[in-house]
């Protein structure tokens, strides 16, 4: 069984371990089964949480517990960028940036390290991810106990741009008796590590994965380019849509700039054109995903 | 977004070496002719508004001298465009200008990079000359960790058929705009016109910069009241609510209000969602059952209880509201009945008049339902409570039934009334309020039930009343979680000894307003 991004056998340090998320989220993760094998806040190297050691820096903690292969970032906001470019330098593979109200120049220059040293990372502002029976990352699901009880293992794919909605979509699912491959929360940001589209080409490629369920919302280009993706078969898989912000007004506009680059990109009107126009299924309402899913399954003979 | 007016983002670009007209910003028509007066040419008049297209609002004026400068402001301060009453006009020299430009820079979701879009044409519908001259544009993405080359700014503006002398002033304003935008975290920055002057000198003549809201505390010299993304200036419930975000790092709070002029309108709710997406498709619900929102607002984030109870406080501070609907995602990470207690106290303290659909879904839902259902038994309007099950759309319908029940009746804003405690009772700080507790109810209490309601575990018992088992410092550092679930207990169970008070500066003031307005 494959998944992406995460499994159990992923090694995981958590920066920002003695910190009052850091601490919790450590024994949730260990508790559903992510396998924690070090944690770093600087100045308190030498001492345990949760039988996890703590390191003064992601360096130290990759010469003593050995190879690091993702890093789970629970530091203020305004310390997200040393800690993240701290992980790329030690060669960390795998960022999540859980952490809120990140400056959007400091993701940039994540976003252009990382490019750099072949690293990737979700967030900022991610509930983060998991892969139902392998691991979890982040703060998804809240207690295990909670996270194994709605989410199971199966072969979607969700990948959301709101934290609840992840939840929510990947738990009526299970409800239905659909499992999930790997589950996703891309972030809520307007600039992100991996987007939708990024995720979707990783779906792709995942084996387990044989279709996929996305939450969109309105602003960015996002689910546009997932609809360029499908347009040039780089995403060849069925693919369930739910875009919120109907009703809100119509997509906020930065600027002139803003527009002259993006068109009428960005609009509710505009993802679910772009969207079904590519033969997506775009669901009105969320409780009709699992119901289109389910519908699509059985067709495929499933 | 924090959005900065023309006279803020031009002292900033002139700090950054980039030309921009003689001039200042004033407050008053008295003002305005000194300025004039200083500035001894003709001037124009702009009004200070987050708008584009003043000119066709009549929010542009010229005057040759300063009397008649003077006379055009008095006419212009106090007019209300779209969302704004004038307040600040910028007087500046008039240039005589030979042409115009565009300057725009934005982050591009796709490339993820900052991108500078330049174009030789410039000006009023500049979206307009970018779709049909796109000869006219180009535009380059900019490596965050080189900025902007003045051979890349000249590569761009050489596309746009532009060359010389005028190529390389060009080139310089432009690396110095990427500089100061950069340097200020701003998310979009725009100089339209930027122009060239008869005597050939570039001038910025308008801009407009939007500062990151996450990055704002990176710059208090910018004086930003409320880093939220407006489109006017933030009312004053907003900026009551902002100081509630501000002082609780715990969660997130978002509040806006959608209709400043509250009318009677029968359909008209107070909204408190939890989460972006979860929030926008619970309004996406109510909205289409034709419902109209008095206000948006999101706690979530994993918030205290006393934030969660200070929204609803906010929200409740509203006139003609004729319900309460409360909604997230569903299946919240978090435990859901922080938010119930939240609620639980702010409704039994307003005696909520006005029927309220709460759909409290995820961990431990259950619970938080049932403190809804034990709690609001006796408060005048019907309170109910629903979970992951139920969807948006069913519990709006819900909403929709119990107003009916309530004959449509609009709900009243209540006065804030200080908590008259016992003098000599026990009490200690919290992070945002403070606890007192009235000992001398204490030796009635059969359960003592407040010790085992704290799961922060800062209560303990000493001669069979509760004390700290902490230090008041570590109470008031956080120990002390703000949950109410101690005072719930006791005044629902017990001997009503408990009272938290968390205070919301500026909210009593505000009702009393609201209050006096609607009398007359």
């Amino acid at each position: 069984m494959m998944a992406i991004l995460v499994n159990e056998k992923s090694r995981v340090v958590v920066q920002g371990i003695t910190g009052r998320e850091g601490m919790v989220r450590t024994r949730l993760m260990k508790d559903y089964g992510t396998c924690v094998v070090a944690g770093v806040t600087p100045g308190k190297g030498g001492g345990e949480i949760h039988g996890v050691p703590v390191f003064d820096s992601v360096e130290e903690a990759r010469e003593s517990a050995g190879q690091i292969d993702i890093s789970v970032i629970f530091v203020p906001a305004f310390l997200v960028k040393n800690a993240a470019l701290e992980a790329i330098d030690a060669g960390v593979k795998l960022l999540v940036l859980v952490p809120d109200r990140v400056p959007i120049f400091d993701v940039l220059e994540i976003i252009r390290l990382a490019r750099d040293r072949g690293a990737r990372f979700v967030g900022p502002n991610t509930l983060g991810l998991v892969s139902p029976g392998k691991a979890v990352l982040g703060m998804i699901g809240g207690r295990a106990e909670r996270a194994k009880e709605w989410f199971r293992p199966g072969d979607i794919g969700v990948s959301s741009r709101s934290g609840g909605m992840t939840s929510a979509i990947s738990y009526y699912l299970t409800e239905e008796g659909l499992g999930q491959s790997t589950i996703v929360h891309v972030g809520g940001d307007a600039i992100l590590g991996l987007s939708h589209p990024e995720i979707m080409e990783l779906f792709e490629k995942d084996g387990e994965t044989r279709m996929v369920v996305m939450f969109g919302e309105i602003g960015t280009t996002q689910e546009e380019r997932v609809a360029d993706l499908i347009e040039t078969g780089k995403f060849t898989k069925p693919l369930i849509a739910f875009i919120g912000g109907k009703a809100a007004k119509s997509g906020t506009r930065f600027s002139h700039a803003g527009a002259i680059v993006e068109g009428s990109r960005g609009s509710y009107e505009s993802k679910v054109k772009r969207l079904k126009e590519v033969g997506v299924h775009v669901a009105d309402s969320v409780s009709d995903i699992p119901k289109i899913a389910k519908k699509l399954k059985n067709e495929k003979g499933g | 977004m924090s959005k900065l007016y023309e006279f803020q983002s031009k002292k900033l670009l002139k700090e950054g070496g980039i030309r921009v007209p003689a001039g200042d910003v004033a407050s008053s028509p008295a003002e305005v002719r000194e300025i004039a007066q200083r500035i001894g040419k003709p001037v124009v008049l702009k009004i200070q508004v987050w708008l584009t297209g003043r000119a066709g609002l009549g929010g542009i004026q010229f005057a040759e001298t300063s009397e008649e400068a003077e006379d055009a402001a008095s006419k212009m301060f106090g007019m209300k465009v779209k969302n704004f009453v004038i307040d600040k006009i910028l007087v500046e020299e008039k240039l005589k200008i030979k042409s115009e430009y565009f300057a725009g820079l934005v982050i591009d979701d796709s490339k993820k990079s900052p991108l500078l879009i330049f174009s030789s044409a410039g000006g009023t519908g500049i979206e307009e000359i970018a779709r049909s001259h796109p000869e006219n544009v180009s535009q380059i993405s900019i490596d965050v960790l080189t900025g902007l080359r003045e051979y890349e700014a000249r590569n761009l503006i050489r596309k746009t058929g532009i060359s010389g002398k005028l190529l390389l002033q060009l080139s310089d304003v432009l690396t110095k705009f990427y500089k100061v935008a950069r340097h200020y975290d701003a998310r979009s920055a725009e100089m339209n016109p930027l122009v060239l002057t008869e005597d050939n000198l570039v001038y910025a003549a308008d801009c407009h910069l939007t500062i990151d809201d996450y990055a704002v505390f990176r710059h208090p010299e910018l004086g930003i009241e409320v880093a939220r993304e407006f489109d006017r200036p933030p009312t004053l419930l907003e900026k009551i609510a902002y100081q509630v975000e501000e002082k609780d790092y715990r969660g997130t709070f978002y509040f806006f209000q959608m209709a400043e002029e509250v009318s009677k309108d029968e359909k008209l709710i107070g909204f408190h969602g939890a989460g972006g997406g979860g929030s926008m498709m619970s309004m996406d619900a109510v909205l289409a059952r034709g419902f109209k929102l008095a206000n948006f607002c999101d706690t979530s984030g994993n918030p205290s209880a006393s934030k969660v109870y200070r929204a609803s406080k906010i929200i409740l501070s509203q006139p003609d509201i004729r319900g309460y609907f409360a909604s997230g995602s569903g299946v919240a990470s978090q435990e859901q009945y922080h938010s119930a207690r939240g609620m639980v106290k702010a409704f039994h303290e307003e005696k909520l008049s006005i029927p309220g659909v709460i759909r409290l879904g995820g961990n431990f839902e259950e619970k938080a339902i049932e403190i809804l259902g034990n709690y609001l038994k006796d408060i005048p309007a019907k309170v109910e409570g629903y979970g992951r099950r139920d969807s948006p759309e069913f519990c709006a319908q819900r909403l929709e039934e119990l107003i009916k029940e309530n004959q449509s009746a609009c709900y009243e804003v209540k006065s804030v009334v200080d908590p008259a405690l016992p003098p000599n009772c026990y009490f200690f700080e919290t992070l945002t309020g403070k606890l007192a507790i009235d000992h001398e109810k204490c030796p009635d209490c059969g359960t003592k039930g407040c010790i085992e309601a704290c799961k922060a575990e800062v209560l303990k018992l000493e001669d069979g009343k509760p004390v700290l088992s902490v230090s008041p410092e570590e109470a008031k550092k956080g120990k002390c979680t703000e949950c109410l679930a101690c005072e719930i207990f006791c005044t629902f169970h017990e001997q009503d000894a408990i009272f938290i008070h968390l205070p919301i500066p500026g909210l009593k003031e505000y009702r009393e307003k609201i209050i006096k307005k609607n009398k007359a």
